[in-house]
């Protein structure tokens, strides 16, 4: 692997993170792309339909009828042997639900770029988690995006990984604060981003009509659990795949991405968890706080599916307030990050006992639903215990 | 069993025996002249095929939901252009894709109607046999005015299904593709031109199969080539094409049998022939003769 970040064919571009998407699937070729419109992801196809337009890219694009038909014919193009991406958001991946699991069940590696948006009802176009929280356990990777540059970078670093392991992902933006925010970003030479992404080679893939085989087949009370438990395990090997592929990125780019990002932890008393375009603004809050000489710090989570526990429990060990910040409800039980730190800390997994947390205090908010903006100033205030209730409004 | 019968679809599968979709099945296919992937709906066809760790499908083969497998061979054929204009693949391939009524009428129509107005190179193959049989006999868009299903139960006021049969060959001939036709599983050498001329269409094509079921219609196993047969002679299941949106009746009966006739070889129409229920009777006859009419009328202009 070459080091080149320095190399000044890296160009700096100004995009929204909708085409800073789109961007990245050019240089790593997609074959097949089924597409169907919904804000705040169109952006994204509209983008990738220029290029197309302009002749800049070999893409098969399906214009399909809806989202339900574009995941399909995604699982259809993917089976097939090709590489395949699609894009949604909200009631469009709601609409999806049913073939999700489905492409994940078939170990089908389906990018699918989601502009992350409230559902209805009331209906609202504008940016929260709730979409990609309910398809959680669909068996599909999710990877969270701060910003416009981790867009570019985690759809690459995704679809490698995707392809590695044999598992669909969802790269996963903010709608509206990063699918349409336009940021400076430094994109890849497209030799190098095809080179680090290689050729997409699948295993018995339909086309191959030599060596036939069928996909989607029924299995009952004797072999259903086994696949089940198959899917598990493949996804077990993401986190160890995921930093493997993440180190080679920085390689080649020079920017890092873990499991998670720790902002000023080390020596931290309180520490925020939440994860999307909000921590920008929460390092900022941060840094304030650190200078006012409060011992703050921030948990950045980029992986959420496979949830990184045993990590996580590690490095909150030594805080003694933890304040999970989620843009998400589950209605009636905790909202699904502070469930999944709550499983850090207090857990007592398959793998190992890494219950290293008594008596502190782990707190819960609820922000940001519906678009509604997050302000430095409340997130200090959260720092400082001065909002009750839950919810960050 | 005939090797040439069995080169896409084994036997050893497990239909019901006097099920008419394993002859619709291998007499489509048998008329591939290139190499070929199947996608199918959920449905008799699929469960009955599929049965892990076993498979009847000695061709590539993909299930993946009801309502979607003419999205899934979108897919499918998309990528063989993609692949193809990289140089990495070179050999010819058709796309066939099976779903019943249910997973065609109702739950997949929207699409079907998306793959064809895209102009896929395709053929869809509709098995009929009026209702979700997979699921136990219940109503579909496709189940005839009249008909018992657990659905539409007869009883004190009801004598079956009360709304009549959606017009699927209509509603695909509507998107203007170069060939759709009906054909019936009881005449298999009219099928088999049929499927010649589908699968020799560069774009989309359908093909309307009346395939008659056994278990739910409520006739013993041996008699589904004549049940088949009758639909047609009464002329309530005409066989015709419409080729590049020419219309043309491929059976006209010499001497047409009352629709009765039909009915009456079925458990799932036995109540109608109670006094009753006269009227329906001879409403169907009526809508019988309407639908014929109106279909012969357009194969003559």
């Amino acid at each position: 692997m070459v080091l080149n970040f320095m190399n000044k064919k890296n160009k700096k571009v100004a995009l929204t993170g909708g085409a800073a998407a789109a961007e990245a699937l050019k240089q790593i070729e997609i074959d097949v792309m089924p597409i169907y419109p919904i804000t705040p992801q169109t952006t994204i196809i509209e983008t990738y339909a220029g290029f197309e337009a302009n002749g800049e890219v070999d893409t098969e694009i399906i214009k399909v009828e809806s989202e339900h038909s574009a995941m399909s014919a995604a699982i259809g193009a993917s089976s097939a042997g090709a590489r395949t991406a699609t894009a949604t958001s909200s009631q469009g991946l709601a609409l999806m639900h049913e073939v999700l699991y489905i492409a994940s069940g078939m170990r089908l590696p389906i990018m699918m770029l989601v502009s992350a948006r409230a559902l209805a009802s009331p209906i609202n176009i504008h940016g929260d988690h709730s979409d990609v929280m309910g398809c959680r356990d669909s068996g599909w990777i999710q990877l969270f995006c701060e910003n416009g540059q981790e867009v570019y970078d985690k759809t690459i670093i995704g679809m490698k990984l995707a392809e590695k392991v044999k598992l669909p992902i969802m790269v996963i933006m903010d709608g509206f604060n990063t699918s349409h925010s336009v940021e400076n970003l430094e994109i890849l030479e497209t030799k190098i981003a095809q080179e680090f992404v290689g050729e997409f080679k699948a295993i018995s893939p339909l086309l191959d009509t030599e060596n036939p085989v069928t996909y989607g087949a029924v299995a009952l009370q004797n072999s259903y659990f086994e696949f089940r438990i198959d899917q598990e395990e493949a996804m077990r090997t993401v986190e160890a795949e995921y930093e493997k592929i993440a180190k080679d990125f920085e390689k080649i780019s020079g920017r890092k991405y873990s499991i998670f990002e720790e902002y000023k932890i080390d020596d931290a008393e309180k520490i925020i968890v939440l994860t999307g375009s909000a921590a920008g603004t929460a390092k900022v809050a941060v840094d304030n706080l650190r200078n006012n000489g409060e011992k703050v710090g921030l948990l950045k989570i980029n992986l959420f599916r496979p949830f990184p526990h045993k990590k996580i429990a590690e490095s909150l060990k030594n805080a003694k307030e933890i304040i999970v910040l989620d843009r998400a409800q589950s209605i009636g039980t905790y909202p699904p990050f502070y469930s999944e730190i709550i499983n850090s800390l207090y857990g007592n997994g398959r793998d190992a006992k890494f219950c290293v947390s008594t008596g502190r205090e782990i707190k819960s908010y609820i922000y940001g639903l519906g678009g509604r903006d997050i302000f430095q100033k409340q997130i200090e205030d959260v720092f400082l215990g001065k909002i009750e209730g839950g919810y960050i409004k | 069993m005939n090797k040439e019968l069995t080169k896409y679809y084994s036997s050893g599968h497990s239909a019901c025996a006097g099920c008419g979709f394993p002859a619709i099945v291998r007499t489509v296919l048998g008329e591939l002249k290139t190499d070929v992937v199947i996608a199918n709906a959920t449905g008799c066809l699929e469960v009955t095929s599929t049965l892990y760790p076993y498979s009847a499908w000695k061709a590539p083969y993909i299930h993946n939901a009801f309502e979607n497998a003419a999205a899934t061979i979108s897919g499918v054929e998309k990528a063989y252009e993609a692949l193809k204009k990289k140089g990495k693949i070179k050999k010819k391939i058709k796309f066939v894709a099976f779903g019943g009524d249910g997973g065609t009428y109702d739950i997949g129509l929207q699409s079907l109607s998306g793959a064809l107005e895209r102009g896929h190179n395709f053929l869809y193959v509709c098995y009929d046999n009026g209702g979700y049989m997979n699921t136990g006999n219940q109503r579909s868009s496709a189940t005839p005015y009249g008909a018992f299903t657990e659905t539409t139960p007869t009883g004190k006021e009801s004598f079956g299904k009360i709304e009549t049969r959606k017009n699927l060959m209509e509603i695909v001939n509507a998107h203007r593709i170069p060939y759709l036709a009906q054909a019936n599983v009881a005449y298999l050498a009219d099928l088999k031109k049929k499927a010649k001329k589908a699968l020799e269409t560069d774009g989309p094509s359908f093909l309307l199969v009346f395939s008659p079921c056994t278990n739910n219609w409520k006739f013993p196993t041996s008699q589904y080539v004549n049940v088949g047969k009758l639909a047609t002679e009464t002329n309530f299941w005409p066989l015709y094409e419409i080729e590049n949106g020419v219309h043309k009746l491929n059976f006209e009966p010499k001497k047409i049998t009352p629709v009765a006739e039909f009915l009456k070889t079925q458990g799932r129409f036995k109540h109608l022939f109670k006094e009753e229920n006269k009227p329906h009777l001879e409403e169907i006859q009526k809508l019988v003769n309407e639908e014929f009419a109106r279909i012969a009328n357009l194969c003559e202009e």
